[in-house]
């Protein structure tokens, strides 16, 4: 039955061109991330402090396609390197607000009463914070750096995937072989792992796939206010942060070419998560 | 009615007093001296017996949050380490800028996102759908700190049209009375310095706001477009109105409570951009205060704007929620 939900989901989704245009950037970014030390023309972190704030191939002479920062490492370079930082941080963010939303939401949504309204009530005050807020100060009190930002991410995704799950669940809690696995005797947690959770997977890969690419934001933001990746890592967000007084002197090339390789991923993630929704959604289906 | 809005404002209470237990338990985990914690690494001898005795911290947690709530009751949210500032009455001074700045971007948002929603549903498929939809989708898509560095760029560095930070150039004085500079400036009849607030105001609203209007527009569209194809429309069209009015006076109010929604969570959403957005233009508002406690390791600070933040947001949700309930009288008898 999973299966042919899956399915069905992918099956639509590939009938959408800006899911699949979608999905077509994502492979780009990742092929960008695997393969970082073959295409780099330069060592993302070595600094030339002669060439820097160099322009780039709009230049009559540019020795680096994308110019130079201000320590005159090469930018390009450093968004190649930097694809891999965003990804990861994306994929493990989600995958920490996924475990632990999942596992909240299943739970609150399967055992109902208390259970239900102590976890639902610890979601109300997690959204009761902007969750770039939020993400803040947890990294306030764990501390700086890309690894507590991911972990900090994670965290404030969680009340969102809970909530989904959690109203998913109740749906499928309700269905006769729920019954049937309980009348054989097996156990709360066995129909939770076995029966109810690969029901709720397509939901689960929507959200996880649309969250991925605002972890990605957010993620890039913390690192931009000093607080995730720290220098000299080539963290596009950190880039953004290190350039910034470069742009009273017209280098926009410095503040201007991370940005949109962080727009163009997340952009990738946001149509692929769309089409998905629309997927699995039968009203959208018929219109489209 | 009545027993709806008592209903919310007690979660209101209860949402702060959850965040204030929570905030308040985060820092005690914090590693280190809870004393240096709050009174910083510089404060004497003198200074951390002090704040042990005033702040009970040798006595176990749940008495110390007790000593905590006393004080907080009381308007004592402790004294800022960078600033030595009471924090809450910084906090005071601080929310009419973000106030005005989230007023500003919001207005703009709601009005040019909804417009362009509802021209993309009805003109479903035209040139205008898809280009009002694509900007919409970059919207939603970019670094809200990257927009304000691009728009710093063009205006401010390239054209020179419009400055880049601050509220108000120095050349201008205004007497505060509500402290949101556009309103000071005309009760006062200062129009050159209501002109200059405004310009000020211009890029850290567009920045702030692009993103609100990207989603409202999106949902406008959305909600529209599920609307417009209800039994009720092709009755309003059948009876012979105008198109004009089975969009606004048919379709639209239907389509309203989606988007209110949609504009009421958007509001946590945009004093969270608000942090990035003030930190870029030096806009001295909550969200600078946080960055800066937050950089400096500031706690009280911190707790007390986390408080702060968290009852703006339940108020604001609270007021949406109320709003909402009177447009729509099925959602109070859920």
């Amino acid at each position: 039955m999973k299966n042919s939900i899956l399915m069905e989901m992918l099956r639509y989704t590939r009938r959408s061109k800006s899911a699949m245009f979608g999905l077509f950037v994502i492979c780009c970014f990742v092929f960008i991330a695997v393969a970082a030390p073959l295409i780099a023309p330069h060592n993302p972190l070595i600094q030339n402090l002669k060439g820097n704030l160099q322009p780039g191939f709009w230049a009559s002479k540019g020795a680096s396609f994308l110019g130079t920062d201000n320590f005159g490492r090469d930018i390009l370079s450093r968004i190649i390197y930097g694809a891999r930082i965003s990804l990861t941080v994306g994929l493990v963010a989600v995958f920490i607000g996924v475990l632990l939303g999942m596992t909240a939401g299943v739970t609150a949504g399967f055992l109902g009463g208390w259970v239900d309204n102590l976890l639902m009530r610890i979601v109300d005050i997690m959204f009761s914070l902007p969750s770039i807020l939020l993400a803040i100060v947890i990294v306030a009190i764990l501390g700086r750096g890309l690894d507590k930002a991911m972990i900090a991410i994670g965290i404030t995704y969680a009340p969102q995937i809970a909530r989904v799950v959690r109203a998913q669940t109740i749906v499928v809690r309700n269905n006769e072989f729920i019954e049937a696995a309980r009348a054989i005797g097996a156990s709360s947690l066995r129909i939770m792992v076995v029966h109810v959770l690969p029901n709720i997977l397509s939901v689960l890969i929507v959200y996880a796939t649309l969250s991925i690419g605002s972890a990605i934001l957010d993620a890039a933001a913390l690192g931009f206010l000093g607080l995730g990746a720290q220098p000299p890592t080539p963290e596009w967000g950190a880039m953004l942060a290190d350039g910034i007084h470069s742009i009273t002197g017209g280098y926009w090339w410095v503040e201007t070419f991370p940005g949109v390789a962080i727009l163009f991923t997340v952009l990738g993630f946001n149509l692929l998560g769309d089409g998905l929704r629309d997927a699995t959604d039968p009203r959208l289906r018929k219109n489209a | 009615m009545k027993y709806y809005v008592a209903k919310r404002a007690i979660n209101v209470l209860f949402i702060v007093f959850a965040v204030s237990v929570i905030i308040f338990l985060l820092i005690r985990l914090a590693p280190g001296d809870p004393a240096i914690t709050m009174a910083g690494e510089h404060a004497s001898a003198v200074t951390l017996a002090r704040m042990r005795t005033e702040w009970g911290l040798n006595k176990p947690l749940i008495v110390q949050y007790f000593v905590w709530l006393r004080h907080a009751l009381r308007g004592d949210f402790g004294q800022s380490i960078l600033t030595h500032q009471s924090v809450l009455v910084e906090l005071v001074q601080r929310f009419p800028n973000t106030l005005e700045l989230s007023i500003f971007a919001m207005t703009f948002a709601t009005i040019i996102g909804v417009l362009a929603g509802i021209v993309s549903a009805v003109r479903r498929y035209s040139f205008f759908d898809y280009a009002s939809m694509i900007v919409a989708l970059f919207g939603v898509s970019m670094p809200v700190f990257w927009l304000a560095i691009i728009l710093i760029m063009i205006f401010g560095i390239r054209l020179n049209l419009l400055p880049t930070g601050g509220r108000l150039g120095v050349m201008y004085s205004i007497t505060p009375i509500t402290h949101l500079y556009l309103l000071d400036s005309l009760l006062e009849f200062r129009f050159p310095a209501f002109l200059d607030a405004l310009k000020h105001l211009i890029l850290p609203s567009l920045a702030l706001g692009t993103i609100p209007m990207a989603f409202v527009a999106r949902i406008t569209r959305s909600s529209m477009l599920d609307v417009m194809s209800q039994d009720y429309i092709r009755t309003a069209r059948s009876k012979g109105l105008g198109e004009k009015a089975v969009i606004i006076k048919h379709a639209l109010r239907n389509a309203l409570i989606p988007i209110l929604t949609a504009a009421g969570t958007e509001f946590a959403g945009l004093m969270g951009g608000a942090v990035l957005t003030e930190t870029i233009f030096s806009w001295p508002g909550l969200g600078t205060y946080i960055v800066q406690a937050v950089s400096a390791r500031d706690y009280p600070a911190v707790q007390g704007a986390v408080i702060f933040v968290a009852l703006i947001v339940a108020l604001v949700s609270l007021i949406v929620d109320i709003f909402y309930s009177y447009v729509d009288p099925r959602i109070r008898y859920e």
